[in-house]
């Protein structure tokens, strides 16, 4: 046993003095004491050092919201750990920490991201935004004049030294825009280092070509005065954006056509025509990502008929795995059989086999052109297992059966045996007939038992993403839809690929909508069937 | 339905642990009932009873029948799939002539590419899942030590709370957690996105809802004399948890372990978006590339992929069931 004991509890496990049994000695008990005492200072010190170390680093980046919750959170610990008693929070407060920040703040995070419209282009704030716009359209300003360069570089940062065709020397990185600095020169009178950076020699720029030729360091301030950028790592020109932002009226103005793009509400620059500058920010938007779901012909088509085949999905996968699992619970529940052992365990197999692997088998099985059903079953017809919309819906749940049934044989199998033989024994006398007793004996109580099974087996369908995701990919997909959706896509899919799909752009908000949609539905049943079996009165 | 990170398995071990529930595994010693005969000198012989073939049909032959077309339906896919493994041309539709050909050419190219580096996914997933297994198990029986032997205000409400999480899969919030472990990556890039330890984080914030209601109801099936007897002699509270309830309850922890361990090693979604850099990605994400990029030239080497990789999650899980089957309640007081 003790060679399954993670490694974690194995020290505060080992020594012998720790046994229940056997003399204990004063002397032992204060040893003991005295050690636990030491490892919980130690742990404790090691939590703190981290805490702190984190603290130190939210300072720095001027976190104060986040340092704040960080700092309260370092004093409840020590407070926990330190005063003797309030034994529970002793023990709860490392899960609870992980679950509060993993579980319970993640659940209330998503539902502010569903009221916002973040996702790509839409991924900052406002001011970031701007900046950006600025830096997209930067273009070399004619006939400017050449600014002699050295790219220097402090702790991962690149800068540039640069000597302004006045003879002035400046340095700048993306961050910190140009200031005047003292600098060695040359014998040409260009600056070619600066205390406390490096400067980077020919072999060093040519390695780091792509990132030189990216920088791109504010002249001033005011992004709309330009910034230097550098084609060669040897001179810097200035670069001015076509683009310039009037802070006063909060609107973009374009030098070369004269269009003003002004805050369309929307998280973007917008002028009249409609035309959006890229990119935009986040901001909140209220419900219209659930009115977009709902309202959006586009997306309520595709959603209403994802949210009818999950339904589908689940209940169908619960009831035909269930189906077969009690079949052949009956069916080997013979006293009188021999090999039920190796049935059993060849049966269990599809169990053990990783989920995620069963589905990529299934895929090549499945496989219309070269699979073994259609070349070597079927004699070498072509039939769309996985991009037909309704085969497709079938093989999901052809693989489904043969992942689950063995689940629901095992527990069938339990359930069956627990029922006592008196019960039927006593209505076979009163003359009923084996299936009269089965129907109306043993079903009843065999349900009774896997019924929280069962719920649990749904609920773990309604969400069971790598089958649909790894099997189908979610297809056939449904190109009329506004969103990413197929013929098999279950909610959680969908969730997936509105978020991070590739051919749609990423919506994070509108994922979000989504999945707060998937909480409430599973919200529901879980509260619906936990009143119907009663769960909750065993507690105690 | 295989994944072990949804709590029907977990409840169904459970029941299976629980020593009130009547074991499947004895009543499993069948084979056909012997019949004993004393003779006259009064020995006793054992006979069997001759039964016609139609008899024999009729009462248990027809359930062999069922059996075996229930042996091919379960073993074919996995045939299928070691036979694939073994095939030297590589490709799907080359494996459908099953063990034509045994070849160990594909394992041995497996290791072999470094666009793909099988190697470090399978070492990743075997560390990920053991660190996360060895956390849960950790946080879990913590936790569950605290609602069983423990009385406070809040427990009712916490026992509730766990049976409601156990509900929400983690990877409902995955926008959240993605967007969150971005933001933490930016301040802390040793634990943010794209690093191990902050997915192995990510999965220990579902150590909680995933086991800790199965390991609760274990923890209440230990006698509260024993900790009584023990806190008599002098014990304290650490000593009490760590030297003797954590012992008697080795084979939930070790059972709690095993299913972390399994449905991590599975786990897609979280593993999916958090790691990018092939080096770092676990045998989920990595084989999933490996198939959907090129199924059918890939096939052969997917196959070796999935059967090195299918080994330790089986191995485990057989060996899980032998242990669930056995005498669990052993070490225990009785």
């Amino acid at each position: 046993m003790s060679n399954t004991t993670p490694g974690a509890q194995q020290p505060l496990l080992a020594p012998p003095a720790a046994r229940p049994s056997g003399p204990r000695t004063a002397a032992r008990s204060h040893a003991q004491t005295v050690r636990g005492l030491l490892i919980k200072i130690a742990l404790l010190g090691i939590v703190d050092a981290i805490a702190l170390f984190a603290m130190f680093i939210l300072v720095m980046r001027e976190q104060w919201l986040v340092f704040a919750i960080a700092a309260v959170v370092t004093v409840i610990i020590n407070v926990i750990y330190l005063r003797p008693g309030r034994l529970p929070a002793k023990y709860l407060a490392p899960g609870v920490f992980f679950l509060a920040v993993f579980q319970i703040f993640v659940v209330g995070y998503s539902g502010y991201i569903a009221f916002t419209n973040y996702g790509d282009g839409h991924n900052s704030t406002k001011e970031d935004a701007i900046e950006s716009i600025i830096a997209n359209s930067l273009t070399r300003v004619p006939d400017s004049p050449t600014y002699r360069l050295t790219v220097v570089e402090q702790f991962g940062t690149y800068g540039f030294l640069v000597t302004d065709p006045d003879g002035e020397t400046l340095l700048g990185t993306p961050e910190q825009p140009l200031e005047e600095v003292d600098a060695e020169e040359d014998s040409t009178g260009k600056a070619v280092s600066v205390a406390g950076w490096t400067s980077l020699g020919f072999g060093d720029l040519l390695a780091n070509q792509s990132v030189v030729v990216d920088l791109s360091v504010p002249l001033s301030d005011d992004p709309n005065d330009g910034a230097l950028r550098t084609p060669d790592g040897s001179s810097a020109y200035v670069y001015t954006s076509d683009l310039v932002y009037d802070e006063s009226a909060d609107s973009f103005t374009d030098t070369t056509g004269g269009e003003v793009y002004v805050d369309g509400g929307d998280g973007a620059f917008v002028n009249e025509a409609g035309r959006e500058l890229q990119p935009g920010w986040k901001i909140d938007v209220g419900f219209e990502n659930f009115q977009r779901a709902f309202t959006n012909e586009d997306i309520r088509g595709p959603l209403l008929s994802v949210t009818l085949w999950t339904f589908a999905f689940a209940i169908l996968s619960v009831a035909s795995t269930f189906v077969l699992g009690l079949f052949l619970a009956i069916v080997f529940n013979a006293p009188h059989m021999r090999g039920k052992k190796i049935y059993r365990v060849i049966m269990v197999l599809p169990y053990a086999f990783p989920g995620f692997l069963s589905a990529l088998v299934f895929l090549g099985l499945f496989n219309e052109q070269f699979g073994f059903f259609n070349q070597v079953l079927l004699g070498g017809a072509s039939i769309p297992w996985l991009t037909d919309p309704w085969l497709a819906k079938f093989s999901i749940l052809f693989v489904n059966l043969w992942l689950g049934f063995p689940y629901m044989f095992l527990i069938c199998t339990g359930a069956l045996q627990s029922i006592p033989e008196e019960l039927s024994e006593a209505a076979t006398v009163d003359g009923a007939k084996p299936f009269a007793v089965f129907r109306l004996i043993k079903f009843p109580l065999l349900l009774v038992s896997v019924a929280p099974l069962l719920i649990s087996s749904f609920a773990f369908n309604f969400n069971n993403f790598n089958l649909i995701y790894m099997l189908t990919g979610g297809g056939p997909r449904d190109i009329e839809a506004g969103v990413d959706a197929g013929a098999t896509d279950i909610l959680i899919t969908l969730v997936y690929k509105v978020a991070f799909g590739e051919g749609t752009g990423r919506d994070y908000g509108l994922a979000s909508a989504f999945a707060i949609l998937i909480f409430l539905i599973v919200a529901t049943v879980s509260i619906v069937s936990f009143r119907q079996t009663k769960a909750l009165e065993e507690l105690n | 339905m295989t994944n072990p990170f949804n709590t029907q398995q977990g409840a169904e071990i459970g029941d299976r642990l629980n020593p009130l529930v009547a074991g499947s595994g004895a009543t499993d010693r069948g084979g056909r009932a012997p019949r004993t005969v004393q003779t006259a000198d009064g020995r006793v012989l054992l006979t069997r009873r001759r039964r016609s073939f139609g008899r024999w049909f009729a009462d248990t032959g027809w359930r062999h029948l069922i059996g075996v077309v229930m042996l091919v339906f379960a073993a074919f896919p996995l045939l299928y799939v070691l036979s694939a493994s073994l095939n030297p041309t590589g490709t799907l539709v080359g494996s459908n002539q099953l063990f034509r050909v045994v070849d160990f050419s594909n394992y041995v190219e497996l290791f072999q590419r470094p666009q793909q580096p099988y190697a470090a996914w399978f070492l990743n997933s075997l560390v990920i899942g053991l660190v996360t297994a060895a956390g849960t198990v950790f946080l879990g029986a913590l936790a569950a030590y605290a609602f069983s032997r423990l009385r406070f205000t809040g427990r009712r409400v916490g026992l509730l709370t766990l049976l409601l999480v156990q509900m929400f899969p983690q990877l409902l919030g995955v926008v959240a957690i993605f967007l969150l472990m971005s933001g933490i990556g930016e301040i802390f890039p040793q634990v943010g996105i794209g690093t191990q330890s902050g997915l192995i984080l990510v999965y220990l914030g579902g150590a909680l809802g995933v086991n800790t209601y199965l390991m609760y109801g274990f923890f209440n099936t230990i006698p509260v004399s024993i900790d009584e007897a023990a806190k008599l002699d002098g014990a304290s509270h650490a000593q009490i948890f760590f030297g003797i309830v954590l012992r008697l309850v080795a084979p939930i922890l070790a059972v709690v372990g095993l299913l972390s361990f399994i449905g991590t090693f599975s786990e897609f979604v979280i593993a999916s978006i958090m790691l990018t850099d092939p080096q770092t990605q676990t045998l989920a994400v990595g084989l999933y590339q490996f198939v959907s990029q090129e199924t059918s030239r890939n096939w052969a080497i997917f196959s070796a992929g999935a059967v090195l990789a299918a080994i330790p999650v089986m191995a485990l899980f057989l060996y899980l069931q032998k242990y669930i089957i056995g005498g669990l309640t052993a070490g225990s007081v009785k």
